[in-house]
């Protein structure tokens, strides 16, 4: 101990029902004597001896006095050798003082199914305030279009910038390895048939219409969608936005619409990359895997694919922008108050924008099937 | 109160941030049992000086003793140690905003023992009770409690481990004038009734005055420490700005030529 007081002792006798405290009992010693403290209450609680005992802190000192008062109310006081610590004096003033919440009882938890019921109305609720955030949106968009100044170009560049050229590396480098990886699968595959050449169709037709725009809004999901969910969350935090709306600022012309703005800009031309970077992923597959030379992939590609297969890909990808850049706000919109809010909007975030982009690629997928585009 | 070792020694530290000098050779001691105020311009180091006191910053240069030992050459398991035996409030209260009061008052209890969860109850139910919390407040998260609640709240973390000192940055800052003055009452309480040592950093005239028994004014880099009255007299001329414009007189306190007790008149009974 730094200042070189007796160290605590506690100790029971359980034959006599006595408690024994010795030395100085700190807050840290609360341990010990609560353990003998109950050891003290089941053994009879029939006396204390405290001639040996120093300095008590208040925690361990309310301790004592808690226990004191159970036994007292249970059966004859027990019997008390040497002085009571000097602090259950001011922890009765104390208790005399705040008596009014003597008798609190906290909340029970409630049971089950009005929990599931709140649940439930939780989950509408949710989908209610996602549908009335789409349509605000719209209006505040209908509105801003007016004026090019509300439009906020520079934001919009801004953010254009960073989910778009920004993710260009990354984007890139996933597209050319899915696109490796497929091709050496097809590959493989089509090879005791002789068939090997149709791999650059398989490639081609894959990345084009699917593989490439899909994992592009993955990515994109995964780096845009928290990013815009934490930094509006932490705005949210910070009482940001409501500065924004003290002002009379519209805050979402200011936050979402330029951001959502600037994803469905940037997303078709990272599908491009991504295209592109998939299609040259296949093509050096097939120059080193089934010896592929370049005019014949060429060749091949030009007439695997129609018109229409790249353009399949590309309609897509504004609307997955579109879907990411709604979520990501509006879950950064609703966090509030803690810190373990932001984490878990900024995770549903992005959960929720891969979710509603596949979902939304298998409707996609359907209609243009009926439509034979 | 000359005769008795103090409890905190702070001797020449210095602290620098790049080409700055913020400290150079601040010195100063607090002896137990005395409430001790900091103060200074914005930018003039209160809050560094605070880190410094608490270990959370090891100084430049310099020594600071706490109880005797020096802080700034000590292990990490001594100065967690050293840790357990004050107790910090932060300028925004710094409440754990995903955990309800309780868990928050309790916290630092779980970390260092293990007891049951009946005892632990209890003693954040003692806590609430020493600060003047209801003990409803405890189920509540930090975000639905007032600004003064949350301070208490705070102050009620900061004596989980019955702590020698306590030490507090803003206490009262963003506090209506009635929370303010109760705050002040149950620090002056709670240094009367467990004998507490607080080193308190604060712009609030009025808790200086009605508060502390020294106050360490930061100025240019060094500290001039004296009783709130010989602070006032004191003819630098920040502290002459600091204490006698326009707000310095509103609290009450005069300057020489009104005679009497000028911070025993502001400090009341």
């Amino acid at each position: 101990m730094p200042d070189g007081h007796p160290p605590f002792e506690a100790s029971v006798d359980a034959g006599r029902g006595q408690l024994r405290l010795a030395g100085d009992c700190r807050a840290l010693d609360v341990e010990a004597l609560d353990a003998t403290l109950r050891e003290w209450e089941r053994a009879g609680a029939r006396a204390i001896d405290l001639a040996q005992a120093g300095r008590f802190d208040i925690g361990p000192a309310w301790l004592l006095k808690d226990a004191l008062s159970r036994v007292q109310a249970q059966g004859p006081a027990p019997a008390v050798e040497g002085a009571l610590p000097g602090h259950f004096a001011y922890l009765d003033e104390l208790f005399a003082r705040t008596a009014e919440d003597d008798g609190f009882e906290p909340e029970p938890a409630r049971p089950w199914l009005v929990r599931f019921g709140h649940a439930l109305h939780e989950r509408f609720h949710a989908w209610y305030e996602a549908l009335t955030y789409g349509g605000l949106l719209v209006s505040t968009a209908a509105l801003a279009w007016r004026s090019l100044k509300r439009l906020r170009i520079p934001s919009v560049v801004r953010h254009a910038y960073e989910t778009g050229y920004q993710a260009v590396p990354v984007v890139a480098v996933i597209a050319f390895l899915i696109s490796v990886i497929s091709a050496y699968i097809g590959a493989q595959q089509l090879r005791p048939y002789g068939a090997e050449i149709f791999t650059v169709d398989l490639v081609a037709l894959g990345v084009l219409r699917e593989l490439g725009v899909l994992l592009t809004a993955i990515m994109v999901a995964g780096r845009t969608g928290s990013a815009y969910a934490a930094e509006i969350g932490v705005m949210k935090l910070n009482d940001e936005v409501d500065a924004l709306e003290s002002m009379g600022v519209n805050p979402y012309e200011v936050l979402v619409l330029p951001r959502v703005l600037g994803l469905v800009i940037a997303m078709p031309l990272l599908t491009i990359v991504a295209d592109f970077m998939g299609l040259l992923g296949g093509g050096l597959l097939a120059r080193y895997l089934i010896d592929l030379p370049w005019p014949q992939f060429f060749q091949r590609l030009d007439e695997a694919i129609a018109p229409t297969t790249f353009w399949v890909g590309l309609i897509k990808a504004p609307v997955f922008g579109l879907l990411i850049g709604l979520t990501g706000t509006l879950r950064g919109l609703q966090v509030r108050e803690s810190s373990r809010e932001l984490g878990r909007l900024t995770t549903l975030a992005v959960v929720q924008s891969i979710f509603l982009v596949i979902f939304a690629d298998a409707l996609f997928a359907i209609f243009f099937l009926e439509i034979d585009f | 109160m000359a005769t008795r070792e103090p409890i905190i020694v702070v001797r020449d530290i210095v602290n620098r941030f790049g080409a700055q000098t913020v400290h150079d050779g601040v010195s100063f001691e607090v002896y137990p049992g005395e409430v001790f105020g900091i103060v200074g311009g914005s930018g003039s180091g209160k809050s560094v000086l605070l880190k410094s006191l608490l270990g959370l910053r090891m100084p430049d240069a310099g020594t600071v003793e706490l109880e005797g030992r020096d802080i700034t050459c000590m292990t990490d398991r001594e100065l967690r140690e050293v840790k357990r035996r004050y107790g910090v409030t932060f300028q925004h209260g710094a409440l754990f905003t995903s955990l309800t009061v309780t868990e928050n008052v309790i916290l630092p209890v779980v970390e260092a023992l293990d007891l049951p969860e009946e005892t632990l109850q209890g003693l954040a139910a003692l806590r609430l009770r020493m600060v003047g919390l209801p003990l409803a407040a405890g189920a509540k998260f930090p975000a639905q409690l007032s600004g003064g609640m949350i301070k208490r709240a705070a102050l009620a973390r900061a004596l989980a481990l019955d702590p020698v000192m306590l030490f507090l940055d803003e206490p009262t800052a963003g506090l209506d004038p009635i929370a303010a003055a109760a705050f002040d009452e149950l620090v002056l309480y709670l240094r009367r009734t467990l004998g507490l040592t607080v080193v308190m950093v604060t712009h609030d005239l009025d808790t200086l005055a009605r508060t502390c028994d020294r106050v360490a004014v930061l100025v240019d880099g060094k500290v001039i420490v004296d009783t709130l009255a010989g602070i006032v007299q004191n003819p630098h001329p920040w502290i002459r700005e600091y204490f006698h414009g326009a707000r310095g007189r509103s609290v009450g306190i005069d300057d020489e030529d009104r005679g009497g007790d000028p911070a025993g008149d502001a400090r009341g009974a």
